[in-house]
């Protein structure tokens, strides 16, 4: 029982405030938003008690318009009224060329497209956020209070540019994000799929414009994205074309002035045909004749079984990249209103060999699944739910040390997010500087990773090479944002950099890197053990040349010079062959490792005496003038 | 229609005001939030309000709105140590259940 404090008039805290946070679908078609509310996930309505946002944004005469409202203008003013505008975030112009659109489509940069309206030029990210704006406005509405957060949706296929672009758009509307989230693993979160600790996955989302499968894998706690596949093209909207273009052929006549009551019509008799066998399709011309035809599931079925068919070849396309039989997945789950339709119920069913999932709205499912992730990231969950999904980081993280070698930091499948730190020190007397060259990878060899970031610290003050402390923070955030930071511990001088790890590597990329580096273990290892007594060795001459240069003259005999001058020639010559050496064999990289070790060992015993009598010569330095009483006391 | 306050709780009470180098007394607040509905919050006072009650006991002036005497009616607030923590504790004859932290109850 917690106890409590007096506190100043109207400054008393609230008890264990509850931070408000809440996940949103920011979908193609439709938006949504919802939060975790007395304990359960719900979806937030607006103020008419609509839960679905149309992802429309119309840019009026007299302002913006958002959701419904502009879905209305969308015909009589499409050049002004973005829809879909998720198809276009994050891409760049050669990206979308050839997708056809009601508005047009202007080239912002090499990498950015926008729409020109009469608001100006509008990219997708203005547009997204102007949906992220009424959902955050709305939520802020219903749960009366300032949000802290919010998880957002994004599909599994989004790259990092698409990524990104949907976090400007968040940050442009107010939101903080908390994390982006999978869609399918949002999807699998709503199902409390999480709390089986492991298994495989497949989510089957038939959205109203697109279609994608994920087969997700679950182990401890983690949801891992195996394989993703679908069809951009498909969606329930081509299921209401053909019933559309069924029922126009049936009647006869010209449909086109009537085309969206046409639409409309088709649509509410395919949501009927969903609980019923049977519906009757009416449509009123704009003559004011009705139009009426009785339609069955039947008709539906045969009119759209190639549909249905065209969304299986992703299903199976995507199983296989996961190399798994259909059969050995755990659960299906369905996602997106169109998968209420019966017929595409039966075809995921024979499919599978099981009944897919199905107790979760499927238009709400992936909203729900982020308000449970964002109730969780707010730290409103505590304890044995307080399971948090983390996502892993898929290779190692490190940085290049001298001769090209590479030093990990973050292993592969850390848990993000997480940090790690190590000190380094500088390789040359009087060393000013550090370059920092982050890497990615499982290979000993700096070449053979992938190289993200380089940075330099600059300001370390010249000290004689091994002295300087500098301490490398490694730090990848919940959504893979890696930064690294380099202190100089002396002077607390600093330099970082921000990178995202996983920019631009697909999955299969990653899993070539994995391979690559177990074939090559041992060759490797071989590789790293030449370069690292190359480094030694490279050290070892800098050092005597520089001891020679300082005292050689005073300290040592004229034959004494000379033998070490040979054996530094032995060394620099096994290091000349080491260099012309690239492509041996494991074997003869130990061979030469040896060798190279040998004259190592030669020149430190060549360089004792002088050693010795360097520092015998320092020591006599530093007492010359010093009274004894100092020296005693 | 009664609050009181337990000899330990005066004492620290007393000893907060001089403390904070004044005020009238105390007041109970009670606020609807919290994961059981109600909240309580202590705050020092300066004056009465409006639709303030006054209870004294132990020789100290403890205030509570009108509207929220219902919900602390028979109120007992003790001083308590736990542990590391000391505070104040409410004995609260209304409150049906607390919940598991004892910030904040139901009726």
């Amino acid at each position: 029982m917690a106890l409590l404090q007096i506190a100043e008039p109207g400054r008393a805290a609230a008890p264990h405030q509850h931070r408000l946070a809440v996940g949103i679908d920011l979908g193609t078609t439709n938006s949504l938003v919802a939060a975790v509310r007395s304990g359960l996930p719900a979806v937030l309505p607006d103020d008419l008690g609509r839960m679905l946002l149309p992802s429309i944004v119309h840019y009026g005469k007299d302002g913006v318009i958002v959701g419904h409202d502009a879905r209305l203008r969308a015909r009589a003013d499409p050049g002004n009224t973005v829809a879909s505008a998720k198809r276009l975030i994050g891409r760049a112009p050669a990206d979308v060329e050839g997708t056809q659109l009601p508005y047009a489509l202007e080239a912002i940069s090499a990498s950015a497209v926008g729409i020109r309206t009469r608001a100006g030029l509008k990219s997708p990210v203005d547009v997204g956020a102007e949906v992220l704006r009424v959902l955050r406005e709305r939520a802020e509405q219903s749960l009366g209070g300032a949000l802290a957060g919010a998880v957002i949706t994004v599909p599994a296929y989004f790259d990092d540019a698409q990524r990104q672009a949907t976090r400007d758009a968040a940050a442009q509307a107010g939101l903080h994000v908390l994390r982006l989230l999978n869609e399918p693993t949002a999807a699998a979160v709503a199902y409390g799929l999480e709390s089986a600790r492991e298994g495989t996955f497949a989510v089957y989302d038939l959205g109203g414009g697109t279609f994608d499968v994920s087969v997700l894998r679950l182990a401890r706690g983690v949801f891992e994205v195996v394989a993703t596949a679908g069809d951009a093209r498909l969606g329930g909207d081509d299921f209401d074309h053909r019933l559309a273009a069924w029922f126009a052929l049936a009647t006869g006549g010209d449909w086109l002035p009537d085309i969206g009551a046409l639409h409309a019509a088709a649509r509410a008799a395919k949501e009927i045909l969903t609980d019923h066998e049977e519906a009757t399709m009416a449509c009123t011309r704009s003559g004011g004749v009705v139009e009426s035809r009785r339609v069955t599931r039947a008709l539906l079925g045969g009119l759209t079984r190639d549909l249905v068919d065209r969304t299986l070849a992703p299903v199976r396309r995507a199983l296989r990249d996961a190399r798994l039989k259909a059969a050995e997945v755990d659960g299906v789950v369905l996602v997106g209103g169109a998968t209420r339709m019966p017929q595409v119920r039966a075809a995921v069913a024979a499919l599978f060999g099981r009944e897919p999932l199905t107790g979760v709205d499927p238009d709400l499912a992936v909203a729900l699944g982020a308000a449970i992730q964002a109730d969780q990231l707010a730290g409103n969950r505590s304890g044995e739910d307080g399971l948090l999904l983390l996502d892993v980081n898929p290779l190692s993280l490190g940085i290049e040390t001298m001769g090209g070698l590479v030093e990990k930091i973050i292993p592969r499948n850390s848990t993000v997010p997480t940090a790690r730190s190590q000190e380094f020190t500088t390789f040359k007397d009087g060393q000013t500087a550090m370059a920092l060259h982050v890497v990615q990878g499982e290979r000993e060899l700096v070449a053979e990773c992938r190289s993200l970031a380089r940075f330099t610290l600059g300001g370390i003050p010249p000290m004689v090479a091994g002295a300087a402390r500098i301490r490398v923070t490694f730090q990848v955030d919940a959504d893979g944002l890696l930064s690294v930071s380099a202190v100089e511990q002396g002077t607390g001088t600093q330099a970082q950099v921000e990178v995202k790890p996983s920019y631009g590597i697909a999955p299969e990329e990653v899993s070539d890197m994995l391979r690559a580096a177990l074939d090559q273990v041992g060759a490797d290892a071989a590789k790293r053990g030449l370069r690292e007594a190359e480094i030694d060795a490279r050290r070892l001459l800098d050092a005597t040349d520089a001891a020679l240069r300082e005292d050689g003259a005073q300290l040592l005999q004229p034959g004494e010079h000379a033998d070490i001058l040979r054996v530094m020639q032995e060394v620099a010559d096994l290091l000349e062959a080491c260099a012309q050496g690239e492509g041996a064999t494991p074997e003869a990289l130990r061979a030469t490792r040896a060798r190279l070790r040998g004259a190592i060992e030669a020149l430190n015993r060549v360089t004792t005496p002088f050693a010795g009598r360097r520092m015998d010569a320092r020591v006599r330095q530093a007492l010359a003038g010093q009274k004894l009483a100092r020296l005693a006391a | 229609m009664t609050l009181s306050v337990t000899p330990r709780a005066a004492a620290q009470i007393r000893k907060a005001i001089a403390r904070r180098g004044g005020g009238f007394g105390l007041r109970l607040a009670v606020k609807t939030s919290g994961c059981s509905g109600y909240a309580y919050a202590l705050e020092f006072a300066d004056a009465v309000a409006g639709d303030d009650l006054a209870f004294e006991s132990e020789g100290v002036q403890l205030l509570v709105a009108a509207g929220s005497l219902p919900l602390v009616d028979g109120t007992r607030l003790d001083w308590v140590r736990e542990g590391l923590n000391e505070g104040f504790r409410f004995d609260n004859p209304n409150a049906a259940n607390t919940c598991g932290c004892g910030e904040s109850f139901a009726v």
